[in-house]
């Protein structure tokens, strides 16, 4: 038997609005047992993406897969294999958080016995089991979203889709998310991450792709999309005194230099002529250089690189 | 595969009736716009016309108890659920639109036909009695279904508003009560009337139930068990066509 590779497969996806493309033939595809991290600034098509993935929306055109199940002709098995954490906590208010585990327990075709079982075993792990016969209306934020992301695992699926998991969260639901992250990833499960969320998408994620204007910009590891911003290196260097910004500027292989408390903010054309340059500088003016960073790009510097600064 | 098939999706549609009746049937409002908007439309008629018969009277009002009770809470249901952001995961969930769909006639179904054993326990309390049962039952179940498909086709607008469909549900309600047979015999209707009274299936539920408590008819009983049977298949199956139709519009 040979083990499937690729978890979700997208093909030019396309869906309009009237007379707006909100999403352009995007293709990607999600490995089997990747966390893969979805980007894009506000408007640029994300949350059609997501939900055409997860079979609330038809496309227009194009064809999505999910575990080998075609979205179209066969959405029910192909929503079978997946669960859905939406961006806003929607568990039913008026029930307890037994009888909305038990709601997805019963959609999702899991035997009572097992969701029993489950239920504890989530609700435990969540540390909701003592609030478990508690009406949702009473819940925290990080309790809602916590509830949520239980009922989206109940049926033990092999994809999980979450749209921003830990937006406006607190620590301890933050850091409790993440971690159940972690270990389910570790274990198996397919992770769609949704995120605005810069460092969360670098710690957690072995793929990004970054979607902009309906288009997907760039897809690869963090790693390698930090490389391929390399050309805006910069360096942030500290003299034992003040300097002027402009003559720093002036210096070869510097393009831009600003400020940022005491140390000196400079984006570099050619990286090894404006090292030398500045310290050729720092001696010629006798100053003494108490630092000199050659940080790389974060992925925020890469995503706003990337989609231009849309957001 | 087992969730796709015809049986996976009633044991779901199933669920979300069992959903619905906790979360929106048993309230307040459902009781207020099931049986006490009847009862005072009833009183106020039983004051005002003191020449109906009893019969006449107490099967319109077992006619308005099912049609506003199978009517109360279906329309809403869908703007709702799309207000408070629960409707995305259902959407999410494997259950298909036509499911989901039959799920809220499947609870809408449920507490309309069970609330009419109030009419009917008034009727035998005051002394009548039921002379055709099986009529009476099989009416029942069939506007049970007409009534609750109609509630969920008014739903079938794509807005996240409960006031907008209230407010489309109540213009479409309250003039069929009046041409239906309800408050004025038909056979005392003028020509255009009568053609009007014959395009609202509530008037062949108001004969099925004057002919189970053996009052005279307008039409013929088959008459009116087939056309409110189709009515019934027309309202359910267009609203689950349309209903697959907008509700990505509605998240």
């Amino acid at each position: 038997m040979t083990r499937r590779s690729t978890a979700i497969d997208v093909q030019e996806i396309t869906k309009r609005f009237d007379d707006i493309v909100a999403v352009d033939r995007v293709s990607f595809d999600v490995r089997c047992g990747e966390i893969f991290g979805f980007l894009g600034p506000n408007g640029a098509g994300k949350t059609t993406t997501v939900r055409m993935l997860t079979g609330i929306i038809r496309p227009d055109a194009g064809s999505i897969h999910v575990m080998g199940y075609d979205m179209a002709r066969d959405p029910v098995s192909a929503k079978q294999q997946m669960g859905v954490v939406p961006e806003t906590a929607n568990a039913y208010l008026d029930l307890t958080a037994r009888q909305n585990m038990l709601l997805a327990a019963d959609l999702y075709d899991v035997p009572r016995a097992r969701a029993e079982e489950r239920i504890r075993e989530i609700l435990s792990e969540l540390g909701l089991l003592d609030r478990q016969d508690h009406r949702v209306h009473g819940y925290s934020k990080g309790m809602h979203q916590r509830l949520i992301l239980g009922m989206a695992l109940l049926h033990e699926p092999p994809i999980l889709f979450l749209d921003e998991p830990t937006s406006g969260l607190d620590v301890q639901s933050t850091h409790l998310i993440i971690a159940m992250l972690q270990r389910l990833n570790e274990e198996g499960t397919t992770i769609f991450l949704t995120t605005h969320n810069m460092d969360e998408a670098n710690r957690l994620c072995h793929r990004v792709g970054i979607i902009r204007r309906g288009r997907i910009a760039a897809i690869d590891t963090p790693e390698q999309l930090k490389r391929t911003v390399d050309r805006i290196a910069m360096i942030l260097v500290a003299f034992d005194r003040s300097v002027d910004t402009e003559a720093l500027a002036a210096l070869p292989g510097v393009a831009e230099v600003s400020r940022a408390n005491d140390r000196y903010r400079v984006s570099v054309e050619d990286i090894d002529t404006a090292i030398g340059s500045v310290v050729s500088f720092a001696h010629a003016q006798g100053m003494r250089i108490l630092s000199l960073d050659t940080p790389a790009p974060s992925l925020d510097e890469v995503f706003l690189t990337i989609t231009g600064g849309d957001e | 595969m087992r969730s796709s098939g015809i049986a996976g999706q009633l044991r779901r549609a199933v669920v979300v009736a069992k959903k619905n009746i906790l979360i929106y049937y048993i309230k307040g409002p459902v009781i207020i716009f099931g049986l006490l908007i009847p009862l005072f439309l009833f009183l106020a008629f039983m004051i005002g016309n003191r020449f109906a018969s009893l019969p006449f009277l107490i099967s319109g009002l077992l006619a308005m108890t099912l049609f506003f009770t199978a009517t109360a809470v279906s329309p809403v249901i869908f703007p709702w659920e799309a207000q408070a952001r629960t409707l995305e995961r259902l959407a999410a969930a494997p259950i298909s639109i036509p499911a989901l769909v039959f799920g809220d006639i499947l609870a809408s179904f449920v507490f309309g036909a069970g609330i009419t054993l109030v009419p009917i326990g008034i009727a035998l309390a005051l002394g009548m009695s039921v002379s055709h049962p099986f009529a009476l039952a099989l009416g029942i179940l069939i506007g049970a279904v007409c009534f609750s498909a109609l509630g969920t086709l008014l739903s079938v607008p794509p807005t996240s508003s409960p006031p907008n469909i209230m407010m489309l549900s109540s213009l479409i309600k309250f003039p069929l009560i009046f041409i239906s047979g309800i408050f004025i015999p038909i056979e005392t209707l003028p020509a255009w009337g009568r053609t009007i009274a014959s395009l609202s299936p509530l008037t062949y539920f108001a004969d099925i139930a004057r002919y189970s408590l053996g009052e005279a008819t307008t039409f013929p009983i088959i008459v009116d068990i087939a056309a409110l049977a189709l009515f019934a298949i027309v309202f359910l199956v267009a609203s689950m066509k349309l209903h697959e139709r907008t509700l990505p519009g509605r998240i």
